[in-house]
C-alpha cells in the first residue's frame, strides 16, 4: 500500500521512506507519538497533500495519478472534527453523501440508518454545535462511511474524547468495519487503542516504520511474558537458584520476596515453577503473570519510552 | 465542469443555510454603514458646497448614500477570508479536500455567500437612505444596479480574501492585512468626496482603484444625469477582477495542500 513515502516541510523530514501494506478488511493501526510521521502519512493516502518520494496505492489506485478515484474510494476523518458545526448532523452527512455522488431516497435511507447506527439519531436534526465530544466524533465518522467507501482513514478517532466515549467509540468502530466491510487504517498515540481496535498494526517512529505485525505478534518477538513469584518466607536466593535451572525459564532477578523471571510461555512455565518450588518445601505466597503490553513494544523497537517520546513530539509542536 | 456547477449548488446551500441561521450577523454589520451615512452624513453635509464642486448633486446624503452601500460590500468581504479561515481550522475543508468534490465550489460559495450578504445589507442601506430623502434618479428599477455593484464589489474581493485565507491560514494575519490594504483603498476612491476635490495624484491612483470603479458605477445611476457607459465599464472591471480573484484563490488550494 506504502512504499517508501517522504515528505519534507522545508528542513523537517517528516516521512522518511514510510513502507507498510495493508490487506483488505483489516483494521490497521500506525502507532506512534506525536510527530512520528502518522497523520502526514494518512494526508498523503487521502491525496490531500502529495508525498515528495516513494509511491502509494489505496485501493488499487495511484495516490497521485489517479486522486480522483482514490477519494471515492475512500472516507476520511480527520484528527480535529471536520463537522461543520453551524449545520445539523443530518444536514452535514447529506451534503458529504452529495458530494459523493449520491441523491435521492438511496442517500436518504443511508443517512437515516447511519444515524440510527451511530446512535445520534435523536440529536439528527440539531445543529452540531450543541453536541458533546463524543458525539460530534461519532458523526464525523458518519461523515467518513456515508458513501460506503471501500477504506477507511481515521487521524487519533478518540483523541480529546473522555474514557467512557471512548470505548463507546471503539465500539463503534468495531461494529462499523464488520457491517460495513471497511478496511480501517487509524492512527493513534494510545497502546490500549491499538491493542483493542486493530488486527495488525506498524509502529511509526521519527519518519520510519520501525516494526509491523500484529499486536500479538509483535509482544511475542520480546522474551515470552513475565512471570512473578512472591514467596511466604525469605528462602529467596535458593528459590532463584531453583527457577534460574529450569529449562522454561530465561530470565530470574530477586527484588525482596518478589522473584521475577521471564519465560517463553507463561501457561506451561507456572506449574513447572510451581513444582520445582514445592519439591524444595518453598513455599509461594502468590503467583503472576503478565504479558508484554504494547508498551514494552514500543520500548524495545524504539529504545525509547513512549511516553516521554510523547511529550517530547508535543514539545516540537506536534504534527 | 458539469461537477463544479452542481458541488458549488450545494455548497452555497450549505452557506446560505448556515447564514440564514445567524442573521444577528447580517444586523451587526450594518451598525458601521449607517454610522457613516446617518452622523458622517450629517457632518459633512455642507461639502458639495465647496468650490470646484464635483459632486453632481447638492444633497451630499445623496452621494453618499450608493458609496456606503458599495463601501460597507468591500469592507464586508473580509469576512468571508474569516469564514474560510475557520473552515480550515476546524479541518472542515480536508474533510472535503479528501473527496471528489470541485475545488472552485468551495471557494465560489463562500463569494456567493458573501455576496447575498452585501446584497441584503445593500438593500437596508437603500431603505434607510429612502427614508433619508435619496432618490434614484435613474429610474427606482436601477437599485438593481447599486445592488449588482455592491455584490461584485464584495466578490471581487471575497476572492482575493479566499486566496489569502489559504495562504496565511491565520486570522492575524488576516486582520493585519485588511488593515494595510482596506482604508487606503477606501480614501483613495471618492466614497466620502468628489474626484475633483482630491489632489491630482490621487485622482490618477483612483482610475485602478477596484474601490472607486464600485463607487462610480452605483452612484452614476442614483444620481441625475447618469453615463451608462461608465456605469458598464466599471461594473465589467469589476466582473473581471472577480473572475481572476476567484482563479487566484481556486489556486492557491495546490499551495495550501503541499504544506498540509
Amino acid at each position: 500500500m506504502a512504499e517508501g513515502l517522504e515528505k519534507r516541510y522545508g528542513d523537517v523530514q517528516a516521512l522518511d521512506g514510510v513502507s507498510f501494506r495493508v490487506r483488505a478488511g483489516e483494521v490497521f493501526g500506525l502507532l506512534g507519538p506525536n510527530g512520528a510521521g502518522k497523520s502526514t502519512t494518512v494526508k498523503v493516502l487521502t491525496t490531500l497533500t502529495t508525498p515528495n518520494g516513494g509511491r502509494a496505492e489505496v485501493a488499487g489506485h495511484d495516490v497521485v495519478r489517479e486522486p480522483d478515484a482514490v477519494r471515492r474510494s475512500i472516507g476520511y476523518v480527520p484528527q480535529s472534527s471536520g463537522v461543520d458545526r453551524d449545520a445539523t448532523g443530518r444536514e452535514n452527512l447529506m451534503l458529504q453523501g452529495r458530494v459523493q455522488g449520491m441523491s435521492g431516497h438511496r442517500l436518504r435511507d443511508r443517512v437515516d440508518r447511519l444515524l440510527e447506527l451511530l446512535g445520534i439519531a435523536d440529536a439528527a436534526d440539531r445543529v452540531v454545535r450543541g453536541y458533546s465530544g463524543g458525539m460530534k466524533r461519532r458523526l464525523d465518522v458518519g461523515l467518513g462511511v456515508v458513501h460506503g467507501p471501500q477504506v477507511l482513514f481515521l487521524d487519533e478517532p478518540t483523541t480529546g474524547l473522555d474514557p467512557e466515549a471512548r470505548s463507546a467509540m471503539w465500539q463503534e468502530l468495531a461494529v462499523l468495519a464488520r457491517e460495513e466491510l471497511l478496511t480501517i487504517l487509524l492512527t493513534t498515540h494510545y497502546l490500549e487503542e491499538a491493542d483493542a481496535l486493530t488486527n495488525r498494526l506498524a509502529i511509526v517512529s521519527r519518519g520510519r516504520v520501525v516494526v509491523e505485525g500484529t499486536a500479538e505478534e509483535l509482544k511475542g518477538g520480546l522474551q515470552g511474558e513475565a512471570v512473578m513469584v512472591e514467596l511466604a518466607d525469605g528462602q529467596v536466593g535458593e528459590a532463584a537458584e531453583v527457577v534460574r535451572s529450569l529449562a522454561e525459564v530465561r530470565e530470574v532477578s530477586a527484588d525482596g520476596q518478589l522473584l521475577r523471571s521471564r519465560v517463553a510461555d507463561g501457561a506451561r512455565a507456572v506449574p513447572t515453577i510451581l513444582a520445582a518450588l514445592d519439591s524444595r518445601g518453598i513455599a509461594v505466597e502468590s503467583v503472576t503473570m503478565h504479558r508484554p503490553s504494547l508498551d514494552d513494544v514500543y520500548l524495545h523497537y524504539t529504545g525509547r519510552d513512549f511516553h516521554s517520546e510523547d511529550e517530547a513530539g508535543l514539545l516540537e509542536g506536534g504534527e | 465542469m458539469k461537477n463544479a456547477v452542481v458541488h458549488t449548488w450545494f455548497m452555497v446551500g450549505r452557506q446560505a443555510r448556515n447564514l440564514m441561521r445567524e442573521p444577528i450577523w447580517i444586523v451587526l454589520l450594518l451598525v458601521q454603514p449607517m454610522i457613516w451615512l446617518l452622523l458622517y452624513g450629517q457632518l459633512f453635509k455642507r461639502v458639495t458646497h465647496l468650490p470646484g464642486g464635483g459632486f453632481g448633486t447638492t444633497s451630499y446624503i445623496e452621494f453618499l448614500a450608493p458609496a456606503i452601500v458599495i463601501m460597507n460590500a468591500f469592507f464586508g468581504a473580509t469576512w468571508s477570508g474569516m469564514a474560510m479561515v475557520s473552515d480550515l481550522d476546524r479541518d472542515v475543508i480536508p474533510r472535503f479536500l479528501a473527496t471528489p468534490v470541485s475545488r472552485v465550489s468551495l471557494v465560489v460559495s463562500q463569494i456567493v455567500r458573501s455576496a447575498l450578504t452585501a446584497l441584503i445589507q445593500g438593500i437596508v442601506i437603500l431603505l434607510v437612505s429612502l427614508a433619508l430623502g435619496v432618490r434614484v434618479h435613474a429610474g427606482a428599477a436601477c437599485w438593481a444596479v447599486v445592488l449588482i455593484a455592491a455584490m461584485l464589489m464584495n466578490s471581487a474581493f471575497s476572492g482575493m480574501w479566499q486566496g489569502l485565507a489559504l495562504l496565511t491560514g491565520n486570522e492575524a494575519t488576516m486582520i493585519a492585512i485588511a488593515n494595510f490594504i482596506g482604508l487606503p483603498l477606501f480614501f483613495l476612491s471618492s466614497t466620502l468626496i468628489s474626484l475633483r476635490q482630491m489632489p491630482q495624484w490621487m485622482q490618477e491612483l483612483s482610475k485602478f482603484n477596484p474601490v472607486n470603479w464600485g463607487v462610480v458605477s452605483a452612484r452614476e445611476v442614483v444620481l441625475p444625469g447618469t453615463a451608462w457607459d461608465a456605469v458598464g465599464v466599471h461594473l465589467g472591471l469589476l466582473v473581471g477582477l472577480t473572475v481572476l480573484t476567484a482563479a487566484f484563490a481556486t489556486w492557491t488550494f495546490r499551495v495550501y495542500q503541499r504544506q498540509l
